[in-house]
């Protein structure tokens, strides 16, 4: 999960990092409040998350509350690549003597920790790696052993900090880490780390992304999912526990196991080539089970998408034999009754196949059709929706 | 031959007592695999009751391994209690530890996979089916009775397409079939099984399945091109996932440009590997090599 940026200082000034003051405002008026406590000129940012906002006009200066407000009211609202702004963050602006780059990340290729420290900040990190990859540290840091004070210092000089503001950097690189590790971080990034007229080292902008799988641990971490900006399907499948992500398509997909949906989604596009480009509708894998109860509530929520014009139901019998998964799809239809009102192509293989097969053929459901194989479905379903 | 688990192999399970585990030990013994212990702290003197054969249940890893001689475990653990299920295993030093608890943070994979670093222990997965080598052993929930014992390996980070492949190539059967995990960090890695592979005699080509997210698959490629003399054949899932979206496996993620699947199919072309638009393709490709 990506936090907003509010939502990320708050975050690293509980672990003790220094932010500047500032709130989060849902309307003009709450954002002429906060700018009227900071008592300073104030800047206004747009919360989505998405790059580029400063270009998009999501980043404004302030004098006074008045402005602040002013600000508020023209950034509110704002569409910043497809994200609309629906929170500005009210921090005191701040002048900046020079600007540094630190993030900790997990680095997958090489199964451990990296911490990415850089004395030139502000920029797009991804530009400077590939620009003046010699500015940017890269030092990697064991899971079983962390960051200390100790393992900060190697990072801090690996990136060759001024040494004016060593000490403090390194005590803003073991906090960040107690960010990363105690939150279950997969990402903290500071950018720009930056450096006060008068010296003080502060975190101006930061990026956290929240390891989902950690949330049995975090319960505080839920309240900070952005509820407002979800897809209402995606909510509602969420609600029923089932793996669901809204595409922009025709084709409402059901399957057992991540692959083998991320497989069907691809081999429906293939098949939608020939029928206008018929695209899936979501990806939804309800798991290895695949019982009927899981089925009703999976075709409830595709069914329930106005852009679905036909399901394809695709499931590989495995550790749940064929029929068991053919009895639960009557069950389903049953219990959707005519809430089921879109044809379903169902594609079953694996074991007990022919049993699976003979109880679909033997329900004789109006809007069912069985293909044997999966590129012959995704025909069939693509043409249907065509 | 087979890679990693033989008739041989001596299997204990973490977990056994859950019902998840409980249902998978049961299949594992069904399917001829030597299951020769369970583990659980709480329950240990105790044995428990599959269909008439009786397993141990042990109070620690180590204890099953010095009574039983177990070289392999299976890890059903809920994910809140995996990484100190994984981290008794490696410090017991057994052989090869088979984690399919799916939902395990990545804290605590990073954490335990780096413990287990100059060790002795092989971990595959989590969030994996195990791995099977049809006939004579079955570490995990893959499905035995899909197919037989034969001359194709296959390493897949995805369950069910490792199934669907082992189902349209059933009648060729397979040395053994790998189900790495779709984790963002993995104990196990295409290459490790690329390698095991390629050193099988009994294995004659290779099936490699991929999915979005990270670099394997092209990583994999490299290798494939410097050392891989076998037929490979490759599908990768996901070219449709929309960018900065978790596709059902943690690790299943298109990060900016980052992680795509026509990145990884590019990658696997450019190093010799026949890649199939649809798994029926891929296994299609295999048949040709195959059987000619």
């Amino acid at each position: 999960m990506d936090l907003f940026e509010y939502q990320a200082r708050d975050l690293l000034a509980s672990h003790g990092v220094p932010v500047l003051p500032g709130g989060v405002a849902e309307t003009p008026e709450q954002a002429e409040a906060i700018a009227r406590e900071i008592a300073a000129p104030v800047v206004v940012k747009a919360q989505v998350k998405t790059g580029g906002r400063g270009k998009a006009g999501g980043v404004k200066l302030a004098d006074d509350p008045e402005s602040a407000k002013a600000r508020a009211q023209d950034i509110l609202g704002l569409d910043i690549k497809g994200h609309i702004t629906r929170k500005v963050m009210v921090a005191q602006a701040s002048d900046i003597a020079e600007e540094y780059y630190f993030s900790y990340l997990l680095d997958r290729s090489n199964r451990t920790f990296l911490a990415m420290a850089s004395k030139e900040g502000g920029m797009e990190i991804e530009q400077l790696a590939v620009e003046r990859p010699e500015a940017l540290a890269r030092v990697p840091v064991d899971a079983s052993v962390g960051v200390d004070a100790q393992k900060a210092a190697e990072i801090v000089d690996a990136a060759g900090f001024p040494a004016e503001v060593r000490d403090q950097v390194i005590a803003i690189a073991v906090q960040l880490w107690d960010v990363f590790a105690k939150e279950d971080a997969t990402l903290v990034e500071v950018n720009p780390l930056a450096k006060a007229p008068d010296g003080t080292v502060l975190a101006l902008d930061a990026k956290v992304t929240l390891d989902e799988n950690a949330s049995f641990r975090h319960a505080e971490h839920d309240a900070l999912e952005d509820v407002a900006s979800a897809d209402p399907l995606e909510a509602a499948a969420k609600e029923k526990d089932l793996n669901y992500v809204k595409l922009q398509g025709e084709v409402g997909i059901i399957g057992n196991g991540a692959g083998l949906v991320m497989s069907t989604l691809d081999v429906v596009a293939y098949a939608g080539e020939e029928f206008g480009g018929v695209r899936p509708a979501n990806f939804l894998d309800i798991g290895g089970g695949a019982s009927a109860e899981v089925m009703a509530n999976g075709l409830g929520i595709i069914l329930s998408d106005p852009d679905v014009k036909s399901v394809f139901v695709n499931v590989f019998g495995g550790i749940t034999a064929c029929d068991a998964v053919a009895n639960g799809i009557v069950a389903a239809l049953g219990q959707l009754g005519d809430e089921a009102s879109k044809p379903l192509v169902v594609r079953l293989d694996g074991n007990n196949v022919e049993e699976g097969r003979r109880i679909l053929a033997e329900a004789a459901h109006p809007l069912v059709t069985v293909v044997d194989t999966m590129d012959g479905a995704a025909r069939r379903a693509a043409e249907l929706a065509a | 031959m087979s890679i990693f688990l033989t008739e041989n192999s001596k299997v204990i399970v973490q977990g056994m007592t859950g019902s998840e585990g409980r249902k998978h030990t049961q299949r594992m013994l069904a399917s001829g695999t030597a299951v020769v212990g369970g583990v659980n702290p709480s329950k240990a003197g105790q044995s428990v009751d599959f269909d008439g054969a009786s397993v141990p249940v042990f109070g620690s890893v180590a204890d099953a391994m010095k009574e039983t001689g177990a070289d392999v475990t299976v890890v059903f653990v809920p994910p809140k209690f995996a990484k100190g299920a994984v981290l008794e295993a490696v410090d017991a030093q057994i052989g090869m530890a088979v984690v399919i608890t799916e939902g395990i943070p990545v804290h605590d994979s990073t954490y335990f996979w780096a413990h287990a670093q100059g060790g002795s222990t092989r971990i595959i997965g989590p969030n994996c089916p195990g791995l099977i080598s049809p006939g004579r052993s079955n570490a995990g929930i893959i499905p035995a009775n899909i197919t037989q014992a034969g001359k194709i390996g296959l390493v897949s980070k995805s369950g069910t397409l490792t199934y669907q492949m082992m189902y349209e190539l059933r009648d060729i059967g397979f040395s053994t079939a790998v189900g790495i995990g779709g984790d963002p960090v993995i104990g196990t890695t295409h290459i490790d099984c690329l390698q095991a592979f390629q050193d099988d005699p009994e294995t004659e080509a290779i099936v490699m399945i991929g999915e979005i997210g990270g670099d394997a698959e092209e990583r994999a490629a490299d290798f494939i091109k410097a050392n891989v003399t076998k037929p490979v054949v490759g599908y990768v899932a996901g070219f449709t996932a929309p960018e900065g979206k978790t596709m059902g496996h943690a690790g299943a993620i298109v990060s900016g440009s980052a992680g795509t699947a026509a990145a990884k199919q590019e990658a696997l072309e450019a190093a010799g590997v026949r890649v199939g638009k649809t798994p029926s393709e891929a296994a299609r490709l295999m048949r040709e090599i195959v059987v000619g």
